[in-house]
């Protein structure tokens, strides 16, 4: 996983809610591309026109959006399918964070498993954010700062966030979960042990 | 303490507190498909593990397979790819697999009630967000992200942040017409698309009750899309009944220890849950989708919405984005919109008394002739029952193709789509944009409001039909 520390940039005004992982990677780009290069057809029925050319009417397109790592958007951000490869699409175009009053679950999960930063605050918050960043000068920037846990809005106002603590410090460290859980192979071990005791049933059936 | 049976279930399989809400959680069973099996299985021997309980993993390509007549593995060469890794993956670590055409092949969802790999009580993950499905058996099942799966096959655990509980009761008689299908499109209609974020359901009430098991799977597999991983029926006799002699469910004095165990688990009469609500049956009617999110939903006789009546700014402005991309004005009736396509399949409403109930609308009657009606039963096994009973033959009369279990045109991941502006009444769950293919709309409905659109080449009242 890449570690996360701060990020800063003009907070992308996407603003729509219900966007859901079908549209931010369609399943066929899935079958056919390796995590590493879906970048290119990130959100692509909103971002390319017909022909091709890219979509200005598509917020993410336009300066100076365009590549920064941070986005806003309304409610259930992520919704729908599990596929990871919305995380890793978002992050081959370069968002590391997004800002949303609230997430799909799997996709929030899925988000820290990679290094993408969900961050939930309230939709009026949100707001202000977009409108700092259209009125500042040259749509001035917003950071994100994960070991303070704040958002540094445009005009200097820090808003604090939530996040796990285990989240948050695997996140810092790009730690492996994996690793985190084998850790506890005893206490698996032990669960098991217990388990086939009480409730024989749900082992010899597939044995 | 009362408690429900979700708390039940949890508390069962914490193998470590791990702070802050934060569970190690032990997995019953893990279900792998096509899209994403054979890629985590890779990824977990690359990282040099191995499958912690292999035996207790179950694999089934659905995704990326052909649905076409007589396919075979190549048929779709793209997914062909995926399911060789996933043959090579489950040979290698010993993982049973229901391979194309075998018994026990179909849609990850359909088989695992169908063949008892999910049972009441059990915790099960699956790489899909649709697992949601298998808890109409009383199991708590929920879909994860790809390194996730990959975690939960090396160690066949998953840490879990505990959600909060929603219980819907649905209370009396079921009136004509309503199914499964209309009763939670009505309820993600009334609670919105995120009303389940954080959240387990549980469906209780009188009219939950009286449901077969299948419809309690086609309830549960729509939890997803009002935002909840987890949707849950109490298990009781009907599942009871359709569980005992399924190829591994537990026999003999197994079964008898599974059954005491079973009787147990439904929430306690006083027990507490986050969010607790009632709809009245008698308030249900057939439902159809008109935009493009699950919650953009409205009774079949209803009209589409003006987006100056929407609650707030933004809804009002994703309307219009949906009425665009759906080709319909606002304000107009919903039925006698033309269709052109209809989808008779999915992990929702793929199961033989789905196609019963689609069948039994036909009555020797023909498709409208500008209509293409497909069915794609939801397994190997669903098929074989429906041929028995010559409800293929009453399909085929009617003008519809009969196809080959799998996801077929609900995910579109196999080479299959509805062509772009093409208007399709399907029974599956997702009316995303360019879910069913580029520019395709799609109408979600159940089997019986499908069939008849397909009749009338229109969007109709099932009852009227």
């Amino acid at each position: 996983m890449q570690s996360f520390t701060t990020v800063t940039g003009p907070a992308i005004p996407l603003m729509a809610a219900n966007v859901d992982t079908d549209v931010i990677i369609p399943i066929q780009r899935l079958v056919g591309t390796g995590r590493d290069g879906l970048g290119p057809y990130a959100f692509e029925r909103l971002r390319y026109n017909a022909d091709g050319t890219d979509n200005m009417d598509f917020v993410p397109n336009r300066e100076p959006y365009r590549g920064s790592p941070i986005m806003l958007a309304a409610e259930n951000f992520g919704c729908g399918s599990s596929r990871e490869g919305a995380v890793w699409a978002l992050m081959g175009m370069g968002v590391r964070c997004v800002i949303a009053p609230s997430f799909g679950d799997i996709f929030f999960a899925n988000c820290f498993q990679n290094g993408l930063l969900p961050v939930r605050l309230p939709i009026e918050e949100i707001r202000r954010i977009a409108e700092e960043t259209e009125a500042g000068p040259g749509n001035a920037r917003t950071t994100v700062d994960l070991a303070r846990q704040v958002v540094v809005t445009p005009t200097g106002r820090e808003i604090p966030f939530q996040v796990d603590g285990r989240k948050k410090e695997a996140m810092l460290q790009g730690l492996d979960d994996i690793a985190m859980t084998l850790k506890q192979a005893e206490a698996i071990a032990a669960w098991k042990a217990r388990d086939k005791q009480s409730r024989g049933w749900a082992w010899e059936s597939v044995a | 303490m009362p408690s429900t049976m979700f708390d039940r279930i949890w508390d069962q399989h914490v193998v470590a507190d791990l702070g802050e809400g934060w569970s190690l959680l032990y997995l019953d069973r893990i279900l792998v498909h096509d899209l994403s099996g054979g890629r985590a299985m890779e990824e977990v021997a690359q990282a040099g593990y191995r499958l912690a309980e292999p035996r207790h993993v179950f694999a089934t390509p659905d995704h990326a397979v052909s649905s076409a007549p007589g396919r075979t593995a190549e048929t779709f060469p793209v997914g062909a790819k995926l399911l060789r890794s996933l043959r090579a993956r489950c040979a290698a670590e010993g993982v049973r697999m229901f391979d194309l055409g075998q018994r026990g092949n179909g849609i990850v969802h359909v088989i695992a009630p169908e063949m008892g790999i999910v049972l009441p009580g059990l915790t099960l993950a699956c790489g899909d967000s649709h697992t949601c499905t298998n808890g109409g058996v009383g199991a708590m099942a929920f879909g994860i992200g790809a390194s996730e799966l990959s975690h939960a096959l090396a160690t066949q655990t998953l840490p879990q942040r505990r959600p909060g509980t929603f219980r819907i009761r649905f209370e009396g008689a079921r009136p004509a017409g309503v199914t499964a299908k209309d009763m939670i499109l009505a309820a993600i209609g009334r609670f919105g698309a995120a009303a389940g974020t954080g959240m387990a359901m549980e469906y209780a009430g009188s009219a939950v009750r009286a449901m077969s098991l299948e419809e309690r799977l086609t309830l549960c597999n729509l939890s997803i899309e009002m935002g909840a991983k987890v949707g849950m029926v109490a298990p009781d006799d009907t599942t009871f009944e359709y569980l005992a002699g399924r190829d591994f469910a537990p026999k003999g004095r197994a079964w008898e220890a599974a059954l005491a165990d079973w009787r147990r688990l439904p929430s306690d009469t006083e027990a507490r849950f986050t969010r607790d609500e009632v709809i009245e049956m008698a308030s249900i009617a057939p439902q159809i989708t008109w935009g493009t999110s699950p919650e953009q939903v409205a009774d079949v006789t209803g009209h589409v919405p003006r987006p100056e009546s929407a609650p707030d700014a933004a809804r009002a402005k994703s309307w219009e984005a949906a009425l665009r991309y759906m080709g319909l004005e606002p304000g107009q009736p919903l039925i006698g919109t033309k269709v052109d396509w209809v989808f008779i399949g999915s992990c929702t409403n793929s199961r033989v008394s789905d196609l019963r109930a689609a069948a039994d609308v036909l009555r020797g009657r023909k498709r409208a002739p500008h209509v293409t009606a497909w069915v794609v039963p939801g397994s190997e096994k669903v098929k074989a029952e429906a041929e028995a009973e010559g409800l293929h033959h009453r399909f085929l009369e009617a003008g519809f193709e009969w196809r080959e279990p799998g996801c077929a045109l609900c995910v579109s991941a196999n080479g299959e789509a509805v062509p772009p502006g093409a208007r399709c009444v399907s029974t599956s769950n997702r009316n995303f944009v360019g879910r069913q293919g580029t520019g395709a709309r799609t109408h979600l409905a159940s089997p019986a409001m499908a069939a008849a659109a397909a009749l009338a080449g229109s969007i109709v009242d099932v009852r009227n039909f």
